[in-house]
């Protein structure tokens, strides 16, 4: 059933010293070890016939598993030459543009940086199978609502130690990356969701730019066309669609905590009438952000919930005219409440001081002010200081938006901290059940409550 | 020692060293992973646990959780209709092509061969595939209702909770016919055409000759084939993560798909271990029929 294989679940668990002594040693020096021992000569009697092949045996299938093959090079006394990183940046132009920062700030840290990106979905399973292997990289990206959960498992390291500054971050990142008191991760950039729109079809249609619920709910009726809807959001059964749904539930005062409330029930109607009237195709059960994103771009929907990050793809479309503006709000005047996107950096445990270190460099060195500034104008998100973001609103004035919406975004694990999956799974739940017709808004939340409730 | 008995142990060894390899194989590869995962499946083991390995033994209050949840009921339907209907679908479908390719006709071997197909390409292809066709506003199969006026609105395959069963179902059985083809269409090369032509001085049409001469032959191929698909479908999981993740609103969620969803995505792997030795149950009451009809069909 469990395709894991051994290294998963610690049956094999190299000493830290051997594993590092082990990454000296390139692979194909251990598969003669096996060979040599198992071809022994047919004179030998049977009794040590079988010893042999049975250590050849063993001695093979510990190369194979790999268990204690590490990645990178240098070893605990050496000088450290270089580190690894794992982030989840696959997708173009994000991992280029990370991996020259990554080698520009290695190079300051006198170490070569390999990069190893995995999809999103892939990261923590990842994540845990290396923490049980004991082969974690030497610097770790974690999306900030996984931080806390991971940090509670205790494979990261508290920043103080390295002497990094957590000074000047804005609170919301700050407490994303702060477990028990103490720092563990720091982002760079933050970022939130808005609603996107295509400007021409609004136009045409004689739409303005929706502000409230009501607005939102009539803009999309009108702009909905055959062939074409007027919103799109990501209703998946998955965290990014209680990611998408955070924004809704939020600015109506609705509360992950307690989710069988009527505020809660409101935002949640919001959704389904979007669907019932025809407004949104009720593929969104299925959609990605990432699907989300293409139907927008082939002009299928005109309106969307997104981030920032998807800017520059939008970007390479000259025929694509896109807007963006904050999320509409219950009613106007009101301020949205969105949650806050952003991956934070951690250093995690590690039998090789010097290699921590040398992370912490980097870790540091991304973090400073002016690479965040960089960082952030690459990705179209926001410096997480406070200062420098104040002064990339003032040098690129399309962002301000984003910057005054993300000073008010709140972190997923604010209230809930490590225990935010399980308010995320009763969210998507609800969702699903409410769009499907299965259940109304209160029943799918009522369910969604004690999904949160239980153990 | 004498020198016969010397022989006797020498032959005695050697014969336990070619049982060796196959051993520790077995031990390493499948009891281990066994072991571990029952044992699993009576610890609370979360996402601490693969740094600390510290997991508390909880007795089986893991298996009372995921049998005392609600979602279980619907699952262990969900299971049953999706098994139920991929085999009646498969095997049909599967005796059908094969009856036809016994036939002596231009081109056969070579469509016999292409209706490998489904079974060669790799599933998240294939089932990526059968997503887009059934894209309830862009896919293929839906503009093809609308356009022979079958359907004004389009059938929601993919959004629909009764739908999407049904989808991943098809799904199912498009993967399957080619292995019940395969294994069928050699049962029926078995059976010798003498008694065909038999059945035909005694004066039996097709009907008849199908139902006294090739069902009755074809019988212990036939229990085969259905247990070892049965052992397949039931812990299917590719077809329908790609297909439907599961839902909407967990409406194509199998016991398998709840076992890798309480594992890897809300990191309950105590539970999650649970839920598949469940599977592993069922899927150990059918391959013992399995065993029972392969017994059967050599002593034929």
């Amino acid at each position: 059933m469990r395709s894991n294989g051994m290294c998963l679940f610690g049956a094999f668990r190299p000493h830290p010293l051997k594993s590092d002594h082990l990454r000296d040693t390139h692979p194909g020096h251990r598969q003669p070890l096996g060979k040599g021992t198992s071809m022994t000569s047919p004179a030998r009697p049977p009794t040590r016939r079988t010893a042999a092949l049975l250590t050849g045996i063993i001695a093979l299938v510990l190369a194979t598993t790999g268990c204690g093959g590490g990645t990178g090079a240098g070893s605990a006394t050496g000088k450290v030459t270089s580190i690894t990183v794992l982030d989840y940046y696959t997708d173009e132009p994000e991992h280029t543009q990370w991996g020259e920062m990554l080698t520009a700030c290695g190079k300051t840290a006198g170490v070569r940086v390999e990069q190893t990106s995995v999809p999103g979905a892939s990261l923590i399973p990842k994540v845990l199978q290396q923490a049980s292997s004991r082969t974690l990289p030497d610097l770790l990206m974690l999306d900030n609502a996984d931080l806390q959960q991971i940090a509670q498992t205790g494979a990261l390291t508290p920043l103080d130690q390295y002497g990094i500054d957590s000074g000047g971050f804005a609170k919301g990142i700050l407490s994303a990356g702060t477990y028990e008191g103490k720092v563990y991760g720091l982002a760079p950039y933050v970022s939130t969701v808005a609603l996107f729109y295509n400007k021409d079809m609004l136009a045409e249609a004689g739409v303005a730019v929706p502000r409230n619920w009501e607005e939102l709910k009539a803009a999309a009726a009108r702009l909905t066309r055959p062939g074409r809807y007027g919103m799109a959001v990501d209703a998946n059964a998955t965290f990014e669609g209680a990611w998408q749904f955070l924004p809704f539930l939020w600015s109506n005062g609705g509360d992950e905590k307690k989710l069988d409330t009527p505020k809660a029930a409101q935002a949640l109607q919001l959704w389904v009438d979007l669907v019932k009237s025809g407004s949104m195709s009720k593929s969104v059960l299925n959609w990605t952000q990432a699907d989300v994103h293409d139907q927008f771009a082939a002009g299928r929907t005109a309106m969307m919930v997104n981030g920032p990050w998807r800017i520059p793809a939008l970007d390479k479309d000259k025929n694509l005219h896109w807007g963006v503006a904050p999320i509409p709000v219950p009613r106007t005047g009101q301020t949205p409440v969105t949650p806050l996107g952003g991956e934070v950096w951690t250093v995690p445990q590690n039998p090789s001081k010097a290699r921590q270190k040398k992370a912490a460099q980097v870790l540091a060195c991304l973090n400073n002010s002016s690479n965040m500034l960089t960082l952030a104008k690459q990705h179209f998100t926001v410096p997480s200081r406070t200062e420098v973001a104040a002064q990339y609103a003032e040098q690129t004035p399309s962002m301000s938006a984003f910057v005054k919406s993300v000073k008010a975004a709140r972190a997923r694990t604010s209230e809930l901290g490590v225990r935010w999956p399980k308010a995320a799974t009763g969210i998507y739940t609800a969702i699903q059940s409410a769009l499907t017709g299965e259940q109304s808004p209160q029943e799918a939340l009522r369910r969604a409550q004690r999904i949160v409730a239980r153990d | 020692m004498t020198d016969p008995a010397r022989a006797r142990f020498r032959e005695r060894l050697a014969q336990w060293m070619f049982i060796v390899p196959a051993a520790t194989y077995l031990l390493l590869f499948f009891g281990y992973p066994i072991v571990k995962n029952i044992v699993m499946s009576l610890q609370q083991y979360t996402t601490t646990t693969f740094y600390t390995g510290a997991a508390p033994f909880v007795g089986l209050e893991n298996y009372s959780k995921i049998l005392a949840s609600d979602l279980f009921p619907r699952a262990l339907l969900t299971t049953v209709l999706f098994t139920a209907g991929s085999i009646c679908g498969q095997f049909v479908l599967g005796l059908a092509f094969a009856l036809f390719f016994q036939r002596r006709f231009p081109l056969g071997g070579v469509l016999r061969s292409l209706l490998l197909l489904p079974w060669l390409l790799p599933l998240v292809v294939s089932g990526t595939t059968w997503r887009w066709m059934l894209d309830p506003d862009t896919g293929v199969v839906n503009a093809a209702l609308r356009g022979l006026r079958l359907s004004s609105s389009g059938v929601p395959w993919l959004t629909g909770t009764s739908q999407a069963l049904v989808s991943v179902i098809l799904v199912n059985i498009w993967v399957g016919i080619p292995f019940n083809t395969a294994i069928l269409y050699g049962g029926l090369q078995d059976i010798p055409t003498h008694l065909y032509e038999a059945a035909k001085l005694d004066g039996a049409g097709p009907l008849a000759s199908f139902r006294h001469v090739t069902w009755p032959l074809l019988r212990p191929v036939v229990s085969v084939v259905l247990v070892l698909g049965a052992i397949y479908t039931v812990k299917v999981l590719d077809i329908i993560l790609v297909v439907t993740g599961g839902g909407p609103a967990g409406a194509t969620q199998t016991i398998a798909t709840q076992a890798y969803e309480l594992s890897f995505r809300q990191s309950e792997f105590g539970r999650g271990a649970a839920m598949s030795n469940v599977l592993v149950v069922v899927s150990l009451a059918f391959a013992i029929v399995y065993l029972r009809a392969n017994r059967r069909a050599r002593n034929l």
